[in-house]
């Protein structure tokens, strides 16, 4: 007793298991142009969102029009075949299962709670439109992603000690990922696939455009004998024992292996097949979400962030444009900082303002960008980091300039050979730049009990600093480091900039 | 009519407890009274923090004995990595003086930087399959390559080509992590007690392999230096006594070998480099079992004097060996 169902579980089985291959490989050594973001390439969402900002349908995006044109003769089959968090969703609302009939009627039927992913899904649209994309806080694959990268993975790095890395990784507010999966997770105790059901917006995406789908569950009106087996099997809330729900239906197949009597199939319109209903859509509730929408992006907008002002912290990873152009792309995928071999890449809370939630921002305490690694540009799905050579981000011939991530400054105050009369200059010795971007002059000082001592005191041209970070990094006044880079002098942004002499 | 449905509830009641029951419960809670007393008296502490033993290693001598028959330092020129190397150590007496059959072997390069052997920050990867593939023929069960970079360290043993290498000639390289670092009593004079490498503690020979280099605060990277590999903790502290340091380290780890490798040289701009400009061929490899007299030997290559450069005459006076090299017995071969 195979059938469709046993098919679904097939290609759901190697979805998982791709998708965990594509994180497994996202770091330096495995890295082999394996296509890592190809669940985020395949979102039809992620690609019509972006498009929306970008006007482009950047490479490997246009993978998504393979689930797109498909949907709209079959219905919504990525969600049980090839979503990973669909198909975890399933998995555990099926482990999580242990009710009696009468209260999987009760629990499978269609609630007016599930048209909200209609409206989230109107709201996010227009966000793009409006140029500010939010869709990365509920994409499901770009969610997926961002939980495993930064939080279930750093778990499993902890649990074996370094695990990938050579330190095991940490995140910014990891504990914020791990709680809203896990709620995520945790909600199909109560109601089976809720995510899938209430706040998909992909899912909603989809739902809209399998409406006309030629193909799709059929119930013979005088084999059904009403034993409503097709309900309780029903992971979408899609009324199979009645007037199917085609934009609800997840083409997970239960119903028609459940049913006893051979009334369902999936296929084309039978003699004596049911009609469906159409998509449940309260035209008032859709005209007040997009007015909420519309306004609620200028508010967005009026509101203080790295867009509208310079802000030292926010260093974006090399080869970032400029910021709202960066913010018109980054979907908060978090696989740049799962690539990232420093951790240096974290997710920022509200550092870049409301809007760069989860976006990538450099945290030097943590890590420092590695000279050479162009890693997160290659990885990027949406090009928010454009993809440098080495050569461009060094600025090796042919090009002229390195790229800049920003600036370098001492803290004469808290550093050991300005405040404290120490020998130190680690920083010099750590940067990476040739000529080094660090140079020191040597003086001689009196120290507090007379003697005479030589010393190297640092200083930054910063002509030459790139803003990588690593002197602040290795820098051994632990706590807060002697020397800072702070985000002025990005090559990214014409605004950002201090020197006259720096001009892009 | 509540009377009535009150008469139909079936009330369970709490069987009686016989003697022998009884006494049966009250031992069974008596042992469990006993065991949490035991606990409590074990746990009990009058002091506020229960401080746990520090059990500090020492490193082992990983030295040969001396030996008079032979020099201590043999300077091979040419062209042949390889060959300079076997010349090298034949002229020290072979390698069958310094590896047993059976020997856990450990080989410490310069893996610091995520740099590409042309930019010599790092020691070349010729020099460690050879050392690798020597070792293995006189006999070594294992030999691992390991060090403890400032880069990441998968970049930097995958750039630096060391990680071929060392595959190539039938070595393992060992990454050290988090976990893998053992509190060890370095008995200096500014280094007590710090975290190292447990692979330093796991084999019975050691062989250094350093480069050198030039350095803004010491002026140079060599032997010595190279035990910076050694150690993690909060290490960049060390720059703020640096030749004591360098000292301290080199009197905790005795090397069974050190063959140090200019056969590129970071003149400028070390110990990173990064271009090729300052890089100077010198083609010359180095066997020597004082790294005193080693590292002085190799500041003709940077232009350095012994005075400019006070780590050597500590060492000195440490009892690590000569700085005076020109007074030792030194084999010099031409090789290709």
């Amino acid at each position: 007793m195979g059938g469709l169902r046993g098919v679904r579980r097939i290609y759901a089985g190697c979805s998982l298991a791709l998708f965990a291959f594509f994180l497994w490989s996202a770091e330096f050594e495995r890295l082999k142009g394996y296509a890592v973001g190809l669940f985020l390439q395949l979102d039809p969402l992620t690609a019509l969102s972006g498009f929306l900002t970008s006007q482009t349908l950047y490479k490997g995006l246009a993978f998504s029009l393979l689930i797109l044109i498909p949907t709209l003769f079959l219905g919504r089959f990525f969600c049980s075949w090839i979503c990973p968090l669909g198909i975890l969703n399933q998995g555990l609302s099926h482990l999580f299962n242990r009710r009696r009939a009468i209260e999987s009627w009760e629990e499978n039927r269609y609630r007016p709670l599930y048209r909200i992913k209609y409206y989230l899904l109107v709201a996010l649209l227009i966000f793009a439109l409006l140029g500010a994309l939010q869709i990365g806080l509920l994409d499901p694959i770009a969610f997926i992603y961002r939980s495993f990268a930064l939080s279930v993975l750093p778990v499993l790095d902890q649990l074996t000690s370094g695990g990938f890395f050579a330190q095991a990784t940490v995140f910014h507010g990891g504990v914020l990922i791990s709680l809203i999966l896990l709620a995520i997770l945790l909600a199909n105790r109560f109601i089976t696939r809720f995510w899938c059901r209430a706040l998909c917006p992909l899912g909603a995406l989809l739902g809209l455009l399998s409406q006309w789908s030629i193909l799709r569950i059929r119930r013979d009106v005088e084999r059904c004998n009403h034993c409503k087996q097709c309900l309780r099997a029903c992971q979408g809330a899609a009324d199979p024992d009645g007037q199917l729900r085609v934009t609800e239906c997840h083409l997970c197949m239960n119903c028609i292996e459940a049913c006893g009597s051979r009334a369902l199939h999936y296929g084309l319109a039978g003699e004596k097949s049911s009609i469906g209903k159409p998509l449940d859509l309260n035209r008032r509730r859709v005209v007040e979400t997009s007015l909420a929408a519309l306004v609620a992006v200028p508010m967005t907008k009026g509101s203080l962030s790295a867009r509208s002002t310079s802000t030292p912290e926010v260093i974006r990873p090399p080869g970032s444009l400029p910021e709202s152009r960066f913010l018109a792309r980054c979907i908060k995928c978090g696989l740049c900082m799962r690539v990232c071999p420093t951790n240096v890449l974290q997710p920022a809370l509200l550092e870049a303002g409301f809007e760069g939630l989860w976006t990538p921002i450099l945290m030097n305490s943590v890590g420092y960008c590695e000279h050479h690694c162009v890693l997160c540009g290659q990885v990027c799905p949406t090009a928010a980091i454009r993809p440098l050579s080495v050569a461009e981000k060094v600025g090796a011939a042919p090009f002229t300039q390195p790229v800049r991530l920003g600036t370098a400054f001492f803290d004469r105050g808290r550093c050991l050979p300005w405040a404290m009369d120490v020998a130190c200059i680690v920083c010099e010795e750590a940067c990476p730049t040739s000529p080094k971007a660090i140079w020191y002059e040597t003086a001689s000082v009196t120290s507090r009990d007379g003697r005479k001592v030589t010393l190297k005191r640092p200083f930054v041209q910063p002509e030459l600093c790139i803003g990588c970070g690593v002197c602040e990094n290795k820098c051994p006044v632990a706590d807060l480091a002697a020397i800072r880079v702070s985000s002025v002098g990005e090559s990214r942004s014409k605004d950002n900039r201090m020197l006259l002499n720096q001009q892009s | 009519m509540a009377w009535e449905r009150a008469s139909e509830i079936v009330e369970k009641l709490e069987p009686l407890v016989g003697r022998r029951e009884f006494l049966r419960r009250v031992a069974g809670l008596s042992g469990v009274a006993v065991g949490v007393a035991a606990g409590g008296y074990l746990a009990f502490s009058d002091q506020p923090v229960r401080q746990p033993e520090v059990r500090a290693l020492r490193f082992k001598d990983f030295r040969v004995p001396p030996d008079a028959l032979h020099p201590v330092l043999a300077v091979a020129r040419g062209q042949r990595v390889e060959a300079m190397a076997r010349g090298a150590i034949d002229k020290l007496g072979g390698v069958g003086r310094f590896i047993q059959k059976g020997d856990r072997v450990l080989l410490k390069p310069n893996v610091g930087w995520d740099r590409q052997p042309e930019q010599a920050a790092n020691t070349g990867p010729e020099l460690v399959e050879a050392m690798v593939r020597i070792c293995r023929e006189a006999g070594a069960k294992s030999v691992w390559v390991t060090d403890v970079s400032l880069n990441d360290p998968k970049r930097c043993f995958a750039r630096s080509g060391i990680e071929a290498a060392t595959v190539n000639a039938g070595g393992s390289v060992r990454l050290p992590g988090r976990e893998d670092f053992i509190d060890t009593d370095m008995g200096g004079k500014v280094l007590k007690v710090w975290p190292v490498s447990r692979f330093f503690h796991e084999v019975d020979k050691v062989i250094n392999l350093p480069i050198v280099k030039h350095h803004s605060l010491s002026g140079c990277t060599l032997a010595m230096k190279n035990w910076y590999g050694v150690i993690g903790g909060q290490r960049n502290r060390l720059h703020q006594a640096i030749h004591d340091s360098i000292v301290d380290l080199a009197a905790a780890v005795r090397p069974t070998l050190t063959v140090m490798d200019a056969t590129r040289v970071l003149k400028r701009n070390g110990p990173t480099g990064g271009n090729p400009a300052d890089v100077v061929r010198e083609e010359t490899l180095i066997a020597a079992l004082d790294e005193v007299a080693l590292d002085s030997f190799c500041l003709q290559f940077l232009d350095l004097t012994p005075e400019a450069v006070p780590f050597l005459a500590l060492a000195e006076a440490r009892g690590l060996g000569m700085v005076a090299w020109r007074e030792l017995n030194i084999a010099q071969i031409q090789v290709g």
